[in-house]
């Protein structure tokens, strides 16, 4: 697949300098605040980060589904170099769910409930093309076959609360498949889901994207489901971007004290009978963030200069670290013995 | 479902037999009609005679299985004072009062549905929060109070509509109605809104609660996220979610409006039931009054299963006698 970009290229999607900010009552939200990626054609990027980390947010800021009192204050989002922050609402919807689309968190809320699936597939497709009924009918009946559902005929006919969860995702991801967009955004898609669904359902979303050449970004938590998945990591904390790179290179030699909290916070990472490895603390509130590097108050290795905001730095060809004072790659290649 | 209906009778049977004992016995008590009914300067001989021809003279059991044994065959006794078969009495009055109960349901409806989806959509702004404060006034001015204050502005004031009665009717593919003439609209307009005012209200109030809550639904994002359009969002994804509460209400209180109409049908001179059933409580005209409220009860049956199949209809997780889900 694409490596990372030489500007031969032209990404599929550009985010740069994003800012969304919510404007409650209680004070401004900085829930993403200054983040930057780009994803190449046919290109799974990994966008992992904690809860409350602005993965979501940014998610859905590029598809301009930020309701009040969110709204996207800085920043630019360019779609194939057509900027989307400034686009009419109409320019917008016609890219959602035809060249942008989205897989939401929890398959049981994403359909209606009161439609039945045919009807939910067959709009997607009817609202951005001019097909008879008949026609997208069938183009939803073979994406349904796509994803590997079996007789998509008689699921078509369903009613959402006829099918388990894994055969709801698969018609939401059968759904953001159909009318074969250039970019997904999987907003932690298998979160939800028991285990072995959730490979079969990893392992079939990255089978569509080879087939298709649609890029992909999959937002998560997790790091083992992206590692096995994505091309590229980047790694977000409190509304920003700390580190990007090859998905190898982040996971096996991570720069960022954060990333490296996050490797070692996963279960497998440990020796049998040490405890788990965690980040002290938590994620800070988004309304009242530390001056600086917002991490610096649960990293091991925060110095003096961290008062400061750092800013991003590249440190490798596609690889870039929002650090003063990184991990050394002598010491992250052992991450066991730190703290 | 056929087995469902069929149940739902039953307990229904059931209902109405309990009902009849209770309206039979209340107005035992209530007092004697035949002091009301017969002219003062009669003799005792003919009291006597006017007790026997209505069968009072009976103990109270007797009287009960003689009116149950007439009613099944579909007789439910004789008015005391028109003299005519109470049930006719009743149906002949009631086409003007279905005719307003169904006027004032498709205002509740066309006026209530889409202000309170107005309201629930744009819940900050100005008309939205003007919506919702005369919806207050809707629920709490009194109905009588409105309908002699429209009266007076319209019919007295401007002299746009007819205050009393009703218009010309029409048929039109089998039904005789009022709807169908212009004058029988104008007739028809101030006390069916008279009667839908609550009605409107409480929808208004039914939707926009129901679209807040919709609205942040992950299905209403994913509708979004898939470019659809808004007004296919608000009148397809949305609308159906939220119709289950409204249909209830509406079901329930159009059975309302049919029984218990009273107030504006006096108001406004409406020649419909509620009338009738207040003139017979006067004359304490027992036969009619507990026809018409066996006939109440069946009609409450009949609205409440409908409401259970537009269920089924609306909500497709909702499926009607069957176990499995």
């Amino acid at each position: 697949m694409t490596g990372p970009d030489q500007g031969a290229t032209e990404p599929t999607l550009a985010v740069d300098g994003l800012k969304t900010h919510f404007f409650t009552k209680a004070g401004v939200v900085k829930a993403v605040d200054g983040v930057s990626l780009h994803v190449n054609p046919g290109e799974i990027l990994g966008l992992v980060g904690e809860s409350g980390s602005g993965k979501s947010i940014t998610g859905f800021s590029i598809l301009g589904l930020i309701d009040p009192p969110g709204r996207i204050v800085e920043g630019s989002i360019r779609y194939k170099g057509r900027e989307l922050t400034t686009a009419s609402y109409e320019e917008l919807r016609s890219l959602r769910g035809d060249r942008i689309a989205m897989i939401f968190q929890d398959p049981m809320m994403t359909l209606n409930p009161v439609l039945r699936v045919d009807t939910q597939m067959i709009e997607t497709v009817r609202v951005h093309h001019r097909v008879s009924k008949a026609e997208a009918r069938e183009r939803a009946r073979a994406a349904l076959a796509e994803v590997g559902i079996p007789s998509p005929e008689s699921r078509l006919k369903n009613y959402p609360h006829e099918l388990s969860g894994g055969m709801r995702q698969r018609v939401a991801i059968a759904i953001a498949f159909i009318n074969k967009p250039d970019l997904i955004i999987a907003d932690e898609p298998t979160t939800a889901l028991d285990v072995t669904i959730q490979a079969q359902i990893l392992a079939e979303a990255q089978a569509l994207c080879a087939r298709t050449g649609t890029a992909m970004i999959w937002i998560t938590h997790d790091l083992a489901v992206v590692s096995s998945l994505a091309d590229r990591i980047a790694v977000m904390y409190a509304g920003r971007v700390v580190e990007t790179g090859r998905t190898a290179d982040v996971v096996n030699a991570p720069r960022h004290p954060y990333t490296r909290g996050l490797i070692n916070s996963v279960p497998s990472h440990n020796a049998r009978g040490s405890r788990l490895a965690q980040i002290p603390g938590m994620t800070p509130s988004l309304m009242n963030l530390p001056k600086g590097c917002a991490f610096r108050t649960r990293c091991s290795q925060a110095i003096d200069a961290c008062l400061e905001a750092p800013p991003i730095r590249e440190i490798g060809p596609g690889r870039e670290v929002r650090c003063f004072n990184p991990v050394a790659v002598a010491q992250s290649a052992t991450v066991e013995a730190t703290p | 479902m056929t087995a469902y209906i069929i149940r739902r009778l039953m307990q229904s049977a059931a209902v109405v037999l309990a009902m009849s004992i209770i309206v039979f016995l209340g107005l035992h008590v209530v007092g004697d009609p035949i002091y009301l009914l017969i002219d003062p300067q009669a003799d005792q001989a003919e009291i006597e005679r006017t007790i026997r021809r209505l069968g009072l003279d009976q103990p109270i059991y007797i009287q009960y299985f003689n009116f149950i044994g007439n009613a099944l065959t579909g007789n439910l006794g004789t008015s005391f004072v028109h003299g005519t078969s109470a049930l006719k009495l009743i149906v002949d009055r009631m086409p003007a009062t279905l005719e307003i109960a169904i006027a004032a349901t498709l205002m509740s409806i066309f006026i209530g549905i889409p202000l309170g989806l107005y309201a629930g959509l744009k819940p900050d702004g100005f008309i939205s929060k003007s919506i919702m404060a005369t919806s207050i006034l809707g629920f709490s001015l009194p109905t009588f109070w409105v309908g002699i204050m429209m009266i007076m502005v319209f019919a007295v004031m401007l002299g746009w509509l007819p205050s009393t009665g009703r218009g010309p009717t029409a048929t039109f593919l089998g039904i005789t109605s009022s709807l169908f003439t212009i004058d029988g609209l104008r007739h028809i307009a101030m006390p069916a809104l008279n009667l839908a005012l609550l009605k409107i209200s409480l929808v208004i109030r039914l939707t926009r609660a129901g679209t807040r809550e919709a609205i942040h639904q992950d299905y209403i994002k994913f509708a979004r996220a898939k470019g659809i359009s808004t007004s296919r969002i608000v009148g397809v994804h949305l609308l159906k979610n939220i119709m289950i509460p409204v249909v209830t209400v509406l079901g329930l209180e159009f059975g309302n409006l049919v029984a218990f109409s009273v107030v504006t049908e006096t108001i406004f001179a409406w020649p419909g039931m509620g009338k009738l059933l207040i003139d017979s409580i006067q004359s304490l005209d027992r036969p009619v009054i507990v026809a018409y409220l066996i006939i109440i009860v069946l009609l409450f049956v009949i609205i409440n299963l409908v409401v259970d199949i537009l269920y089924s209809i609306l909500d497709p997780r909702v499926r009607i006698g069957e176990k499995s889900a």
